[in-house]
């Protein structure tokens, strides 16, 4: 699997680090039920067979934060962008 | 047909032509009392022991593929109980206790090879930690054994004791691990169940269930739709899938888990054995090929299939151990699809959903598991409670914080 970096190219997966899904949004800690929502947010997950918005470190190259778009039943890559926005 | 010694005879004696199918093609009836999703080897066992222990014979396995399709014939068939934490260690030595009797109990010659499991340490905080974990199976009354270097190099000679940067300095031993067969562990719970009365239902996809006031009341599968009073989900990889059916969000990530064979080659290595400084684990089968695997590739994924910079992780860590892998080709290398739990260890429970019992989380030590998964996801689905042994594999237990991490990794599968 090679991840299109938007600085380097397309690099092997192994100058990445993997991390997760990048939709879920850390709770507000002050909000009501926060322990509940912090709970969901740390140890549940959506786990989709298809299409799946990851975060991937680039730490083998540029050291950057991505967030790639895959289909997690044939690991194919349609979007990368970066995870701070804007564009290279 | 009960198969023995007698009636081997008495088939060569007639051309082998008596040998019945081991387990009948079912029809899919329209109500059951309990039906398990999954005909992997935890499925099946659930079947064979709810008939067999709890008499509870209306029951019907649902597989997508066919019987020893998915991880039941993916694995590295590797058997042991040696574990560190009380949450875990009871359960994973019930499963051993089964395996020790389990080809008398279900009639089939499942292989179990109790050969032992080695693992070896490269340093002295690795042998303190030997220590601890051999110590904490022996308090729970499991055999382990601490060797030093020359302990492990009377075993297995050929290893490379003085890596420079990796040394062997000595191995914990389970003696009562092993190997088993895997297929044959699947084909001997299927006929063992079908011949209790259990329908075993393959090519039959569930696409849905039946929930009415929070209690499930049957599911529609591609073989049209099923009545049922309970239904157990054993369906490891797939669990985030199936459970989305039921509108449940679970504690688990798909992952993928890739393996090696070698080409056949004279017996070699008699023992499982791990590398404590890379994850590496080999063992050789009784066809000759050396089976081997290590690491999941640590992303999410249902493709079962893996990438190469894992394969050449795996080759290394086994170069390291035992240089003269070198010189043996592999002949081939497969992927399956793991149930990856928050904190690396497994779930027994009930769901919110009333009727509706839950079985994953098996990570990638999910083979070792199936009797005692078995076993005791019957127990709970016959009794509606918890079984002994089990008792800390519980699905809240990350809302609870009783977790059962072995690993001290946290909340990323990835790293179990």
């Amino acid at each position: 699997m090679r991840i299109p970096c938007p600085y380097c190219g397309p690099r092997g997966n192994d100058e990445f680090t993997y991390l997760g899904d990048a939709t879920v949004r850390r709770p507000d800690p002050a909000a009501p039920e926060a322990s509940r929502a912090f709970h969901d947010y740390v140890y549940l997950r959506d786990n989709p067979s298809g299409i799946h918005q990851e975060l991937w470190y680039h730490g083998g190259g540029c050291h950057a934060w991505l967030v790639v778009t895959r289909n997690t039943r044939a690991h194919d890559i349609s979007d990368v962008k970066l995870a701070a926005g804007g564009k290279p | 047909m009960k198969y023995s010694a007698f009636s081997l005879l008495k088939e060569a004696f007639r051309g082998h032509a008596g040998w019945t199918p081991a387990w009948r093609k079912a029809e899919p009836k329209s109500e059951y009392d309990v039906v398990i999703v999954g005909g992997g080897g935890h499925g099946l066992a659930t079947a064979y022991y709810l008939a067999r222990v709890h008499g509870i014979a209306n029951v019907a396995v649902l597989e997508k593929g066919y019987i020893g399709s998915g991880n039941a014939g993916r694995n590295t068939t590797i058997i042991r109980s040696n574990y560190l934490l009380p949450g875990n260690e009871p359960f994973y030595e019930w499963s051993m206790k089964l395996w020790e009797g389990l080809e008398q109990d279900f009639n089939y010659n499942a292989m179990v090879s109790q050969r032992g499991v080695l693992n070896l340490y490269h340093s002295d905080a690795q042998r303190d930690a030997s220590a601890r974990r051999g110590n904490a199976m022996r308090l729970h009354g499991v055999d382990a054994e601490l060797l030093d270097r020359d302990g492990v190099r009377r075993m297995v000679p050929f290893l490379d004791y003085d890596n420079a940067r990796f040394p062997i300095h000595g191995g914990l031993l389970q003696r009562r691990g092993g190997t088993a067969r895997h297929d044959a562990v699947v084909w001997g719970y299927a006929r063992g169940a079908d011949m209790r009365g259990v329908d075993i239902i393959e090519n039959c996809e569930i696409t849905g269930f039946t929930i009415r006031d929070g209690q499930v009341t049957g599911l529609d599968t591609t073989r049209g739709s099923i009545k049922a009073k309970k239904i157990g989900l054993a369906v490891a990889g797939n669990t985030s899938r199936v459970g989305g059916l039921a509108g449940l969000r679970l504690p688990i990530e798909s992952h993928v888990l890739q393996a090696f064979v070698s080409e056949g080659i004279k017996p070699a290595i008699d023992q499982v054995v791990t590398f404590g400084a890379g994850h590496f684990y080999i063992s050789q089968s009784d066809k000759g090929g050396l089976v081997f695997g290590g690491d999941i590739d640590g992303y999410n994924s249902y493709a079962w299939r893996g990438n190469l910079p894992v394969v050449e992780d795996v080759m290394e860590a086994g170069m390291a151990m035992w240089p003269g892998l070198g010189r043996i080709r592999m002949l081939r290398q497969w992927g399956g699809l793991m149930d990856m739990s928050m904190d690396g260890s497994p779930i027994i429970d009930k769901t919110p959903v009333e009727g509706l019992y839950l079985n994953c989380g098996w990570c990638y030590g999910g083979f070792k598991a199936t009797p005692a998964s078995g076993w005791c996801f019957a127990h709970l689905i016959a009794r509606d409670e918890p079984h002994e042994v089990a008792s800390a594999l519980r699905l809240d237990r990350t809302a609870t914080g009783a977790l059962i991490d072995e690993r001290g990794a946290g909340a990323q599968p990835n790293l179990h």
